[in-house]
């Protein structure tokens, strides 16, 4: 599990953590049942105080993202969480934003974009799973 | 022996001190509890380490008392200082001893000294035993200074700006140690500091001195839910910013001004209300933010007009 902190913009420590298990979660790099580190160690990692790793991660509980087990260890929930689909569509979202900022200033209309995702998902070939 | 929680490992109450005519610590009172990271903030000259000197017991009160771990350390230096870990900017080891004679000698003053401990950090720190302290780069003297502050896992880390002037690997293994001390049940740091997003990072209490007064002192996530920067905006501009209860220091001008507030939000938003003016924009603040606008706020307010 790969943690950034940056301490310049103002975001509190332990909400980056939250924020950060959220993307790694919706994004699918972290499954249901995989383990989160232990408090103390993921304090030692980041060199943070643990107070501000157990905030996050009870943060995180009480969202429906991670569950604490008996005995110990705290792990992605494996009940697809409500939270799920949105934080999926936040993280979409910021991408689909830069994309059009950028279309924007390179002067391509919307239907071009949207004509471009079209084919390049063509090109990705047939989509896994579901739906 | 029970209450853990509530364990104060140091208790200053009411500390005066005078160097000559100066004051350099006024009236300060505060309570360090066991577990806790405790930041000690402040500008050059604000006091701190005047303050640390008194925990050590290298000063002694002149007015109020000075209390670790329940006594006093000037008149029992050998009961306290037996549990405390310390490293300071000056970092003064003895510079003609090699780092293995270094570590011989200050084993014999604890004897909750580890071996077994001070040889992992030794090899942790690339420590050469056969080097003269005095030959060791400021990075490795601060290293073998950590080194004889943790091999006899103290109750009680103080640092003073330990990571003053020091390379980036160097205060990563100082704030591994500040984690390492706390992350071992029951364990507490005191440290001073510059590097506000350091304190920020590792500190769970903040206490701000500044002209030898302590300014605000309180746990870390109070401090950043009582202060925010507000962009006020006015129906016609002004030549200067409003008289707002709470506000450290303004920024601005015409229709808009922005300030870095103290207060609840609440309370705030009332206030600026009752000046007239309407919050277009409501921010939180960095650690070094809140500083600024404080160290600013107290000269500011005694010497205009």
């Amino acid at each position: 599990m790969h943690i950034h902190l940056s301490p310049n913009d103002g975001v509190p420590i332990y909400l980056q953590i939250v924020q950060q298990v959220k993307y790694l979660v919706a994004s699918g790099r972290l499954t249901p049942n995989d383990e989160l580190p232990p408090i103390r160690a993921l304090a030692e990692r980041l060199l943070v105080n643990p107070n501000t790793v157990g905030r996050a991660y009870r943060e995180l509980e009480a969202a429906g993202v991670v569950v604490t087990r008996r005995g110990g260890g705290t792990h992605v929930s494996d009940a697809a969480s409500p939270l799920a689909r949105g934080e999926r569509l936040d993280v979409l979202t910021k991408r689909i934003d830069a994309l059009l900022a950028e279309s924007r200033q390179m002067n391509f209309s919307i239907d071009e974009v949207l004509d471009l995702i079209r084919r390049r998902d063509r090109a990705m070939g047939s989509r896994p799973g579901k739906e | 022996m029970n209450g853990d929680a509530a364990e104060k490992i140091i208790e200053i109450v009411g500390l005066t001190r005078r160097f000559g005519a100066k004051r350099a610590l006024r009236d300060v009172s505060l309570t360090v509890p066991r577990g806790s990271v405790f930041g000690l903030v402040g500008p050059n000259g604000s006091g701190k380490t005047t303050l640390i000197k008194h925990v050590l017991g290298l000063l002694r009160a002149q007015t109020g008392s000075v209390r670790v771990f329940g006594r006093d350390p000037v008149r029992d230096p050998a009961g306290v200082l037996v549990r405390v870990g310390c490293l300071t900017e000056e970092n003064d080891l003895p510079g003609w001893m090699r780092v293995d004679e270094l570590i011989r000698y200050m084993r014999a003053f604890y004897p909750a000294w580890s071996d077994a401990y001070a040889e992992e950090l030794r090899q942790a720190f690339a420590l050469d035993p056969a080097a003269k302290v005095r030959t060791l780069s400021k990075g490795q003297r601060a290293r073998a200074g950590l080194l004889v502050a943790l091999a006899y896992r103290p109750d009680l880390l103080v640092l003073d700006e330990p990571s003053s002037g020091l390379d980036p690997l160097v205060r990563r293994d100082i704030l591994a140690a500040i984690i390492r001390t706390i992350t071992e049940d029951g364990r507490t740091v005191l440290f001073s500091s510059h590097l506000l997003e350091e304190v920020e990072r590792v500190a769970d209490h903040v206490a701000m001195i500044h002209q030898g007064r302590i300014v605000f002192d309180a746990p870390l996530d109070e401090i950043r839910a009582t202060h925010r920067r507000l962009t006020l905006q006015f129906a016609e501009a002004r030549p200067r910013p409003p008289e707002l209860a709470g506000a450290l220091a303004w920024e601005g001008a015409g229709r808009e001004w922005t300030a870095v507030c103290a207060g609840q939000s609440g309370g705030l938003r009332a206030a600026a209300e009752a000046v007239g003016g309407r919050i277009v924009e409501e921010q939180d603040l960095r650690l070094d933010e809140i500083f600024l606008a404080r160290a600013g706020a107290v000269p500011v307010a005694s010497t205009k007009e």
